[in-house]
C-alpha cells in the first residue's frame, strides 16, 4: 500500500511538470490554431537561462533560498517571453497568410534550429543545474517520501492555471485573445490589434515553458540542449488527451500521463511505459475524439 | 521527434549508400608520408566525458610517437570524428573515415553499443579496429579484425562486482536497475546476476530504464519496497547521478554500485553528496606509483591540465598497441597489421600488462573505488 501511494505521489510530481509544459502548448493552440513545436525547446532555453542566471542572482540574493529561486524563475520567464516574441516576429509573422502546413514545418525548423544552436552554444554535454531552492522533506509518514520541490511544482502548475484562466477570461487582453481565436479578420475589423495579441500569446506561452524548464531542472538537475524533445512530445500528447485548446484539460492530461507512466514503470516495466501511455491516448481519443475536456461548443481560450 | 528522426535516417542512409558506391581509395594511405589512423569518439552528447577523455589519451600517445620519430619513418595522422553519443552516427562517421579519408586502422569507441555499430563495417573493409574501453563481449565477436585493450564485462560483472558485493559489501539481496537501451548495461547486469547467484546471493528486484530518462522514482520506489542490501546500477554517469539523487530523496539509503560506466567528473557534479558510500569498478587508478603510470599522469597533466582517468589511459594504450603492431607488421597492409595486433604479448601499457588472447581480448586486473565527499578513493584491486 505504501509503495502504491508513493508511486501515485511520484506520478503526480512528474505529471504536474508535464501539465505545466502542456499549458503553454494548449494556450498557443487555443488562440492561434497552431501547434508550436518549438515549445519544448523554449522549455530547454528556460532551463539554460536559469543555469546562467543563477550565479549572477546568487551575488545579490544568496541561493538556495525561496526568494532567490523565485528571482531565477521570474528572470528566466521574462527572458523566454522576449525570446518567444522574437521567434514569432522572425519565423511565424512573415507566414501569417501562408497555409497552416507551411507554418507547422517552420515550427519544426525553429525547433531543430534551437536544439542544434543550443548544442553549439551551450555544448552537448549535460550540465549540473545549481540548487536554487532549499529542499525540505514534507512527509515521512509510514515510509512515504514527499519533498518541498514536488509540492512547489504541483502548486505552481495550479497557480499558473488559475492566472492563465484569469488573463484569458477576465482581462481586456484576454477578451482580445478570445476574439482573435474566434475570427482573426473580424477581430481586426473591430479594432483589435492582432499582431500585438499574437505577440502577447507567444510571450505568455514562452514564459510558461520557461517556468516548466526551471521546475524540471530543479527536480532533475542534469540539463542538456536536447532535453526539451521528449518532455515536449509528452506534453503535446497530454494537451491532446485533455482536449487541445482547453487549459484545465491540459493540466489534467499532463497529470494522467505522468501517473500512467509511473505506474507502468513501477509495476509492469519501463520498457512498455510509452507504449501503454500512447495506447491509453488512442483509447480515450476513440471514445472522446476532442479529448477529455474538449467540447465542441464550450469556450476555447 | 520520431518523424524527424526517421527523415534524418533516410537522408543519412542515402548518403551512406552514395558514399559506399565510391571506390575505396587505399592508395593514398600507404603512398603518402603519413599513416592515417581513424578515431570515432563521443566528443559531444550524453557520454561526451568518455569520448573527450579517451580522445585526449589517444592524441597524447600519437603526439609522443610522432615526437619520437613516428612509425616506419612516417608520422601518424589521427583523424577524429564525433558521433555525438548518438545511435546511428558511428556507422556514418566510420564509413566516411574508411572510404573518404582512407584510414589504415580504426580506434574507438568507449560505449559498447557504438563499437558494435562500427565493428561490422571495419570487419567488412578489413580495417583493424581496436576498441580502447568497450567491455561488452559481443564487440570482439564481430570478427577477426576487431580487438580491445580492456577487460570484459564477463570479468567485470561476473567476477569483480559480484565478488565485491558478496565479499566486501556482504550483501545477500541485491536489486538491479539497468539501462535496457545499452548493450553494455544489459550485458553487465546479466553477468553480475549469474556471478552473484552462483556465489549464493539473490537478485530480488530487477528494474529497467532507457538512456535519456530523467525520472527514476517509479523504479526506485519498487526497488525500495523489495528492501535490498545494495543496488547494482550498471549504467552511464549522467543517469547514475540522477538515480543516486532520487534514491536518497525516496529514502533508499543502501549503497549503490556499478561498473566503469560511472567514471566521469560529471557523475559527482550531478550526484554530489547523494553518491557518498557508493562504489564502482574501473580499469586504472592515477594513484598507481609505478614510474610509467606516473610519467603518463605527468605528461597528461602538462598537456591538458587535468588528471587522466581510465578512459584516457585506455585511449593511450590503444594507440600505443596499434603503433607497435604497425611497426612489427612493417607496413600498413590490413591483414599484416591485424596479425601483428593479434600477436601482441606482454605489452607494458599504462592500464596494465596487455596480452591479446585468441578471442582478441585483453585480460587485465580491475580496480574497485568508492566515492567519499565527492572524491574517488581506491578500495581494492581484483586480479583476473
Amino acid at each position: 500500500m505504501t509503495e502504491f501511494l508513493q508511486q501515485i505521489i511520484n506520478g503526480l510530481a512528474f505529471g504536474s511538470i508535464l501539465a505545466l509544459i502542456a499549458l503553454g502548448y494548449t494556450m498557443v493552440y487555443g488562440i492561434l490554431r497552431f501547434i508550436n513545436f518549438a515549445h519544448g525547446d523554449v522549455f530547454m532555453l528556460g532551463a539554460f537561462a536559469g543555469f546562467y542566471l543563477a550565479p549572477k542572482i546568487a551575488t545579490l540574493i544568496p541561493l538556495p533560498s525561496i526568494l532567490g529561486g523565485l528571482a531565477v524563475l521570474v528572470a528566466s520567464m521574462v527572458i523566454c517571453a522576449a525570446l518567444g516574441v522574437l521567434i514569432e516576429r522572425l519565423a511565424y509573422r512573415p507566414l501569417r497568410r501562408s497555409p497552416k502546413l507551411t507554418v507547422l514545418i517552420t515550427a519544426i525548423g525553429v525547433s531543430l534550429f534551437l536544439e542544434y544552436t543550443g548544442q553549439f552554444v551551450f555544448g552537448a554535454a549535460p550540465k549540473k543545474f545549481p540548487q536554487i531552492l532549499p529542499v525540505y522533506p514534507i512527509a515521512k509518514i509510514g515510509g512515504l517520501s514527499l519533498n518541498s520541490n514536488q509540492v512547489i511544482v504541483l502548486g505552481t502548475t495550479l497557480l499558473l492555471l488559475f492566472v492563465l484562466r484569469f488573463i484569458v477570461l477576465k482581462t481586456k487582453m484576454g477578451m482580445a485573445m478570445r476574439a482573435v481565436s474566434f475570427n482573426p479578420e473580424a477581430a481586426a475589423l473591430m479594432g483589435v490589434n492582432t499582431d500585438i495579441v499574437i505577440s502577447f500569446t507567444f510571450a505568455l506561452g514562452s514564459a510558461l515553458a520557461a517556468a516548466a524548464g526551471i521546475l524540471w531542472a530543479v527536480n532533475y538537475p542534469a540539463i542538456d540542449p536536447l532535453m526539451g524533445i521528449l518532455p515536449g512530445l509528452k506534453a503535446f500528447v497530454a494537451a491532446v488527451l485533455g482536449g487541445i485548446g482547453n487549459l484545465p484539460g491540459a493540466a489534467l492530461g499532463g497529470i494522467i500521463i505522468g501517473v500512467i507512466e509511473t505506474l507502468v514503470s513501477g509495476y509492469v516495466s519501463s520498457t512498455y511505459r510509452d507504449a501503454i501511455a500512447f495506447a491509453v491516448l488512442i483509447l480515450i481519443l476513440l471514445i472522446r475524439p476532442s479529448g477529455l475536456l474538449g467540447k465542441k461548443e464550450v469556450e476555447k481560450v | 521527434m520520431k518523424i524527424r528522426h526517421g527523415q534524418f535516417l533516410l537522408v543519412a542512409a542515402a548518403a551512406i549508400w552514395l558514399a559506399g558506391c565510391k571506390p575505396a581509395s587505399d592508395s593514398g594511405a600507404t603512398g603518402g608520408d603519413t599513416i592515417k589512423v581513424g578515431e570515432f569518439a563521443s566528443l559531444t552528447g550524453s557520454e561526451a566525458s568518455f569520448g573527450q577523455s579517451s580522445h585526449k589519451g589517444t592524441q597524447l600517445a600519437i603526439d609522443e610517437i610522432n615526437a619520437a620519430g613516428g612509425v616506419l619513418g612516417k608520422k601518424i595522422q589521427l583523424i577524429t570524428e564525433d558521433n555525438q553519443s548518438q545511435a546511428g552516427q558511428s556507422a556514418t562517421v566510420v564509413r566516411k573515415l574508411i572510404s573518404s579519408d582512407g584510414v589504415v586502422a580504426m580506434l574507438g569507441e568507449v560505449a559498447s553499443s557504438r563499437s558494435l555499430e562500427a565493428a561490422p563495417i571495419c570487419q567488412q573493409s578489413k580495417i583493424p579496429m581496436i576498441s580502447p574501453s568497450s567491455t561488452n563481449p559481443k564487440v570482439t565477436q564481430v570478427g577477426d579484425y576487431i580487438f580491445r585493450v580492456c577487460f570484459l564485462d564477463s570479468f567485470q560483472g561476473g567476477k569483480v562486482l559480484s565478488g565485491f558485493a558478496h565479499d566486501t559489501l556482504k550483501a545477500k539481496n541485491v536489486a538491479v536497475l539497468k539501462d535496457v537501451k545499452s548493450d553494455y548495461s544489459v550485458g553487465l547486469a546479466k553477468f553480475f546476476t549469474e556471478g552473484f547467484t552462483a556465489s549464493g546471493g539473490k537478485v530480488i528486484a530487477e528494474q529497467n530504464y532507457s538512456s535519456g530518462d530523467k525520472d527514476f522514482s517509479a523504479q526506485l520506489t519498487a526497488i525500495k519496497a523489495a528492501n535490498p542490501d545494495a543496488v547494482f546500477v550498471p549504467g552511464y554517469y549522467t543517469e547514475v547521478g540522477l538515480i543516486a539523487l532520487q534514491a536518497r530523496q525516496l529514502g533508499l539509503n543502501v549503497p549503490l554500485f556499478g561498473g566503469d560506466g560511472w567514471e566521469s567528473p560529471v557523475l559527482v557534479s550531478i550526484g554530489g553528496q547523494a553518491l557518498d558510500g557508493d562504489y564502482f569498478s574501473t580499469h586504472f587508478s592515477p594513484d598507481d606509483t609505478s614510474t610509467n603510470v606516473q610519467n603518463f599522469v605527468k605528461h597528461f597533466k602538462d598537456k591538458y591540465g587535468e588528471t587522466p582517468d581510465s578512459m584516457a589511459a585506455l585511449g593511450y594504450d590503444s594507440a600505443l598497441i596499434l603503433a607497435d603492431a604497425i611497426k612489427r607488421a612493417g607496413g600498413t597492409d590490413g591483414q599484416k597489421v591485424r596479425d601483428a595486433i593479434a600477436a601482441t604479448k606482454n605489452f607494458q601499457g599504462i592500464s596494465g600488462v596487455i596480452t591479446i588472447d585468441e578471442n582478441r581480448n585483453a585480460s587485465k586486473p580491475a580496480v574497485v573505488v568508492t566515492i567519499k565527499d565527492s572524491k574517488i578513493k581506491f578500495v581494492e584491486t581484483i586480479a583476473p
